[in-house]
């Protein structure tokens, strides 16, 4: 058997532990597909592949037990998969070769505003949005996008994480002082919200723009503001120091939201290291440090009127080192 | 006397009006829903024809363009106390039957119910005027049909919207002067919704016996108390009263009444810390019972109109409507047994 694997993993195929077999990651932008497709991916698994379709943790599908021979005859099966990504905006040259990369991997959003009432924008539009923006690529590059803060996405363990947020714009002539939004704020949020003279002070700086008292009022006095996302950056799980992501940006529009993500790619590009056969951005950063990365990610961002930039990102709290605190 | 106008002639019989009136009717706020891409349609000035919603129920009640959320009762500097004056232009409202009728058991509640009227309601409701708005059909969960309040008085015009034009039924002036000017004559009858999907059927009597029920039990779980369904309903009328004192200088205040809700916690907190309803199952029943047995124990009419809005706007899908069947089969059940 001759295989060349490193054009396989581009072409989204993996070595897998079943010599001469392969797994197809399909890729779902948003992680939302029309049901239409499900006919297709079914096909694949029953024809070439062992029959079972995997759910992947980035919101794909992965088709197992497919005879490397057959991915050519595979490849072209995908066509009506590789019109969708066309369809957002993807440039796709070849129709019938199967997915022209990898190293990018599947842009995951939370179900977003169409389903959820806690969101605060239509995050699978963004997630489409932002996959024409770096789709295909070959760095590897996680991003995820959450409507709110809950982060049902786990934005914070991407290398980009996208939180929706919402500017609450108060009408005191409508607000009964009846506290719901105070106390909810007080007890699930960050406490940003406080009753004085009956009228509710919002601390902007501490307030995380979820949205919560524009649910929770019964009056309508808390409305919905201009939209803002915040961007919260170098999260990563892996073997070597897994960790939270920070708060790089908040409170910047969806323009900015857009260059930042296109300059990351720029960053990569001027700074990956070559002679290694993939690096992870997270890593790049650790070698050029947060300022670097900061200042190339926002050049030529408008960060708006409300923008705000972290001096640096705190990681610390968790360690793989565990002979720092484990006994014996 | 009635008469067909264009939008546009409608649109210039409002910029006429508008010179001496305030007008208010269901417009609609975009992207100020409270989920994300929604719009909030609710009472606020209507600057064009445009404006006027016709094709969904407001949010809230037209109440608030005359019982204001808040409203300075008096200023206190020191020994002083001065009532505010109120200057207000003549104001039209623009409402459908259900919230005109509900104008009338508040006029019943701040006109009516004490020895005295409520000098802050009457003053500004003398000024107000109405125009309704006919509904060809209700909005899913109007029951005004079992609620007598399908049909009003009280109005100065009725206004349809018929395919591209309106039809305007002018029972005063200003509205006949109007019709002749910027309409064609024509003939108008009114229109009433006369069938709802949703049958309420309100009981005649409701026995004390049924105020151990275990439905209040069920509701004391499903309510989580917001006060949306008395927020939004026309015919509430409860306020608290605030007394603020300025941060900038403690020697002066204003005493404000602003809405309240039997449904919200503190809603009936006395000195010494007893709560009369701690139970929100208990609130539900004080307040269905207000709306359709007490209130007309009192006024001969019952409180709700049927608008459906309390239903519409719950967060936990309790359902009035429902509510007040089950007690009617109840009562039945009850007389049955007798």
């Amino acid at each position: 058997m001759s295989y060349n694997t490193k054009e396989l993993i581009k072409n989204a195929y993996r070595i897998t532990s079943q010599r001469g077999f392969t797994a197809l990651r399909i890729r779902v932008p948003g992680g939302h597909l029309e049901a239409s497709y499900l006919g297709l991916i079914q096909d694949i698994a029953r024809r070439y592949g062992n029959g079972t379709v995997h759910l992947t943790t980035r919101q794909g599908f992965e088709i197992p037990g497919i005879p490397l021979d057959k991915v050519p005859e595979v490849n072209r099966l995908l066509a009506p998969l590789l019109e969708k990504e066309a369809a957002l905006g993807v440039p796709i040259e070849n129709f019938q070769a199967g997915y022209p990369a990898a190293g990018t991997r599947n842009v995951t959003a939370c179900i977003g505003s169409r389903v959820c009432p806690f969101a605060n924008f239509d995050t699978i539009a963004l997630a489409q949005k932002i996959e024409s923006l770096i789709y295909p690529n070959h760095y590897h590059v996680k991003i995820a996008i959450t409507g709110c803060p809950n982060d049902c996405i786990k934005a914070h363990l991407q290398d980009i994480g996208i939180i929706g947020q919402v500017e609450p714009e108060y009408d005191p002539g409508r607000c009964i002082a009846c506290q719901a939004c105070v106390k909810n704020c007080r007890q699930f949020i960050v406490g940003a919200l406080e009753m004085d003279n009956y009228q509710v002070q919002r601390d902007g700086k501490r307030c995380l723009g979820c949205g919560e008292c524009i649910l929770q009022c019964p009056m309508a006095a808390w409305t919905r503001g201009p939209r803002y996302y915040r961007i919260v950056a170098l999260g990563r799980t892996g073997k070597k120091s897994p960790r939270l992501a920070a708060t790089f940006l908040e409170w910047i529009d969806e323009k900015a939201v857009l260059q930042v993500i296109a300059n990351l790619y720029r960053y990569i590009d001027r700074h990956i290291d070559r002679s290694l056969p993939k690096e992870h951005v997270g890593y790049i950063v650790d070698r050029t440090g947060y300022q670097v990365f900061k200042e190339e990610l926002l050049e030529g961002v408008d960060l708006g009127p409300k923008g705000r930039v972290a001096r640096e990102l705190p990681f610390y709290g968790y360690s793989y080192d565990r002979n720092l605190y484990m006994e014996g | 006397m009635g008469y067909k106008l264009t939008p546009a002639g409608f649109g210039a019989l409002l910029d006429e009006l508008a010179t001496n009136y305030q007008i208010f009717g269901p417009v609609r706020y975009a992207g100020k829903g409270r989920l994300a891409g929604t719009d909030l349609t609710t009472y606020g000035p209507v600057r064009s024809v445009s404006d006027l919603v016709w094709d969904a129920r407001t949010t809230f009640a037209p109440k608030e363009v005359f019982f204001p959320v808040k409203e300075s009762l008096l200023y206190f500097s020191g020994q002083e106390i001065t009532e505010p004056s109120l200057e207000m232009k003549e104001t039209l409202v623009f409402l459908r039957a259900c919230d005109l009728n509900a104008v009338s058991r508040l006029d019943k509640i701040f006109l009516a119910n004490g020895p005295e009227p409520d000098s802050y309601y009457a003053r500004r409701r003398q000024h107000i005027h109405f125009v309704l708005m006919e509904c060809q059909e209700g909005f899913p969960g109007c029951f005004c049909v079992s609620m007598g309040t399908n049909m009003a008085t009280g109005h100065q015009a009725a206004l349809r919207l018929e395919n591209d034009h309106y039809l305007l039924q002018a029972l005063a002036e200003p509205w006949i002067a109007l019709g002749e000017r910027y309409g064609q004559p024509a003939r108008v009858e009114p229109v009433w919704v006369e069938k709802n999907p949703l049958t309420v059927r309100v009981p005649e009597r409701v026995d004390i016996a049924l105020f151990q029920h275990e439905l209040w039990r069920e509701y004391a779980c499903r309510c989580i108390a917001c006060g949306r369904c008395t927020l939004s309903c026309p015919t509430c009328s409860c306020f608290s009263v605030q007394d603020v004192i300025y941060r900038d200088n403690p020697e002066r205040g204003e005493r404000r009444r602003v809405w309240a809700s039997c449904q919200i916690d503190g809603f009936t907190d006395m000195a010494g810390g007893h709560q009369v309803r701690a139970d929100r199952g208990d609130r539900i029943r004080f307040k269905v019972l207000h709306k359709i047995y007490d209130f007309r124990r009192r006024f001969g009419i019952n409180m709700c109109v049927g608008c459906g809005r309390c239903e519409e706007v719950c967060p936990e899908y309790i359902s009035f409507a429902r509510c007040v069947n089950t007690l009617n089969q109840l009562m039945e059940v009850q007389g049955r047994d007798a």
